[in-house]
């Protein structure tokens, strides 16, 4: 009980000062929009190369994927900031639960996340998209665990490094393969054989095919399945590491 | 309040493929009582900051142990926060929120209702003369207002103990008296037993009953500022006398009220023009000095009293400057802003005194924040 008053309250700070910043709010509401406009149309004379049938059937997962992990993982400059204010200092001489702390902090990322997912679905159905509500439904939970998981590793990464200048290019290095190998703009299977090799060892790939899955509507096959252990355990991993910095922070 | 045995905290460092341990506390014992206000003093990287983390639970000691608010600072830290209050070099209000809401999320996260916070939280507005600031953003505030800001979120929880960490560093000298007077009326209004530490021996002596000083990690002395100054051996006067020639008497003068020279101390020096030497209680001493000297027909281009400064009482108990100190190369937790010239501006001051006293240094430069914690032991 105590454990989600403290989240709520982190969680309201967060929220009320993102609010007050209404650039922030706006450019987080295009982002998605801009990448169906001006992508979106690219891909629909290449689709059926795919194998696919519809473009924004495709499309749409693998942005909401990419959303959940590119967005989340700058969620850790705001943390940069706060620290070097002495915000996080403060919070963590109050008896509130670390985890707390940290999760509160992952509420208004998820919230953001999830508005830009339901924009970005809405957009895509009126678009053309041809998908299964309840696929699509798995589908936002799948990019809202892959997104907390970012969310999570980057307040972990901020209070680890303590520096934009580090945690810049940090994250860069980590972002290409990731946006390389995981066939979020285009599916791996129509590289060669090395390449699709290289990315099985992605696990954003067994996400985004998830996600893929789910909104094909095509439960059944591994897809889904495996998407959701990779989401999940991604998820596990970066909560445990985000904590134990939020415990330890003086490294 | 307060009783700590043996507090050690080390750190690895690495100089390219070295890796070398640090003891930057190195076996502290504190013990301060309820109701007390002590001033914890030392130079830049002495180890009083990590001292403070490990005694606001936010470092686990290497060794030793430590009690505060009549629990156990590892075994118990939760109920250690619960009845500490802690203001930390940086603040703790974001710039750009609004300072109410900053206080009103801090004082909830101690579990207090909103209703319960918000009417602590404004009565302590009124008290540190915050009025009508309770929507404004920090950023917007001077640097007296947001220190103040921070150590009302401190006490947002009303608790009995409070741990200031260089409060008025980077704050101007009107700005500094007038947070002086806020923290002396906390014990006096609230009750409240204050930590704080600092690098001016000033603010050490206006606020506290008792100086601790902690010197490369170590408790080198623990007295009230009355004796430890006592140990320096008091004001350095100095008189610039318009004659050369009748310079040797002035200096005999000045002997027959100074310290005679003994260990460590020099006596009365001459050098050209000026003469110099230590006088215990210089305003009480220098009226009749000049009485003295004005019968002896010495005229004086310049009289200043300069009163016993950190240097002077780190010098007597260490043997080495504290400049020297600062600089000290290797140190693993140089607070962040070592060496910049950050004197006494009290160093040069001359209550009291008649003659053209040296004025007191002006604002020192603001405390950039970036800067401010960059040690090694954040």
């Amino acid at each position: 009980m105590t454990f989600w008053r403290e989240c709520f309250i982190v969680f309201r700070r967060q929220l009320r000062m993102n609010l007050r910043n209404p650039a922030w709010v706006i450019i987080g509401m295009l982002q998605p929009v801009l990448y169906l406009l001006l992508f979106g149309p690219l891909l629909e004379p290449l689709v059926t190369r795919f194998g696919a049938t519809n473009a924004y059937t495709f499309f749409v997962p693998g942005m909401l994927v990419q959303l959940g992990i590119f967005g989340a993982f700058f969620a850790g400059f705001t943390l940069i900031g706060e620290w070097r204010e002495g915000v996080i200092e403060a919070e963590r001489v109050t008896p509130a639960s670390r985890t707390a702390l940290l999760v509160g902090r992952l509420g208004r990322d998820l919230l953001q996340l999830l508005v830009q997912a339901l924009i970005l679905v809405c957009l895509g159905l009126a678009l053309g998209m041809d998908a299964s509500v309840p696929g699509i439904a798995l589908g936002i939970v799948l990019t809202l665990l892959v997104g907390g998981a970012c969310a999570a590793s980057s307040n972990a990464l901020a209070l680890s490094t303590k520096s934009e200048e580090v945690m810049a290019p940090v994250i860069n290095v980590v972002m290409m393969p990731v946006l390389l190998l995981s066939g979020i703009l285009l599916p791996m299977t129509i590289g060669p054989r090395w390449l699709q090799r290289g990315s099985d060892f992605m696990p954003v790939r067994h996400i985004v095919d998830g996600v893929r899955s789910a909104f094909a509507g095509d439960f059944a096959a591994g897809g889904v399945l495996w998407g959701s252990i990779w989401a999940a355990a991604l998820l596990a991993g970066a909560l445990w590491w985000g904590t134990a910095t939020f415990r330890r922070e003086n490294a | 309040m307060i009783h700590a045995r043996g507090l050690v905290q080390t750190f690895t460092t690495r100089k390219g493929r070295v890796k070398r341990e640090v003891r930057a506390v190195d076996g502290v014992d504190l013990d301060v009582a309820e109701g007390e206000v002590v001033g914890f003093l030392g130079p830049n990287g002495a180890g009083k900051t990590t001292t403070l983390r490990m005694l606001t639970t936010l470092l686990r000691p290497t060794a030793g142990t430590a009690t505060v608010a009549g629990h156990d600072v590892v075994r118990e830290s939760v109920e250690v926060r619960r009845r500490i209050g802690y203001v930390s070099q940086a603040g703790g209000a974001f710039s750009s929120a609004r300072a109410g809401d900053e206080v009103m999320d801090h004082g909830m996260l101690y579990g207090r209702s909103r209703a319960q916070v918000e009417q602590v939280g404004r009565a302590l507005f009124e008290q540190f003369q915050l009025d009508g600031l309770w929507d404004r953003m920090p950023k917007t505030m001077s640097g007296g207002q947001k220190r103040r800001l921070d150590i009302v979120m401190g006490l947002i929880h009303e608790p009995r103990l409070v741990f200031l960490d260089e409060p008025t560093t980077g704050l101007d000298p009107q700005a500094r008296a007038n947070l002086w007077e806020h923290i002396s009326a906390l014990r006096g209004e609230r009750g409240v037993t204050v930590f704080i530490t600092t690098h001016y021996l000033d603010e050490a002596d206006a606020l506290s009953d008792r100086i601790v000083i902690i010197d490369r990690g170590r408790i080198v002395a623990a007295d009230t500022a009355d004796n430890l100054k006592a140990q320096v051996a008091g004001d350095l006067v100095e008189l610039e006398v318009t004659d050369p020639a009748r310079a040797a008497v002035a200096a005999e003068k000045l002997a027959a009220v100074a310290e005679p020279p003994r260990h460590g101390l020099p006596g009365v020096e001459v050098d050209g023009n000026h003469v110099r030497g230590r006088v215990q209680r210089a305003g009480r001493a220098v009226p009749g000095l000049l009485r003295e000297l004005e019968t002896y027909e010495i005229t004086l281009e310049s009289i200043e009293v300069h009163r016993p400064t950190l240097d002077d009482v780190f010098l007597t108990l260490t043997g080495r400057s504290l400049r020297d100190a600062d600089t000290d190369p290797g140190d693993p937790d140089a607070e962040g802003d070592a060496g910049r010239g950050d004197r006494p501006p009290g160093e040069a001051r001359a209550p009291s005194t008649p003659g053209p006293a040296a004025a007191p240094s002006a604002a020192e430069p603001p405390a950039a924040p970036g800067t401010e914690l960059t040690g090694a032991e954040r």
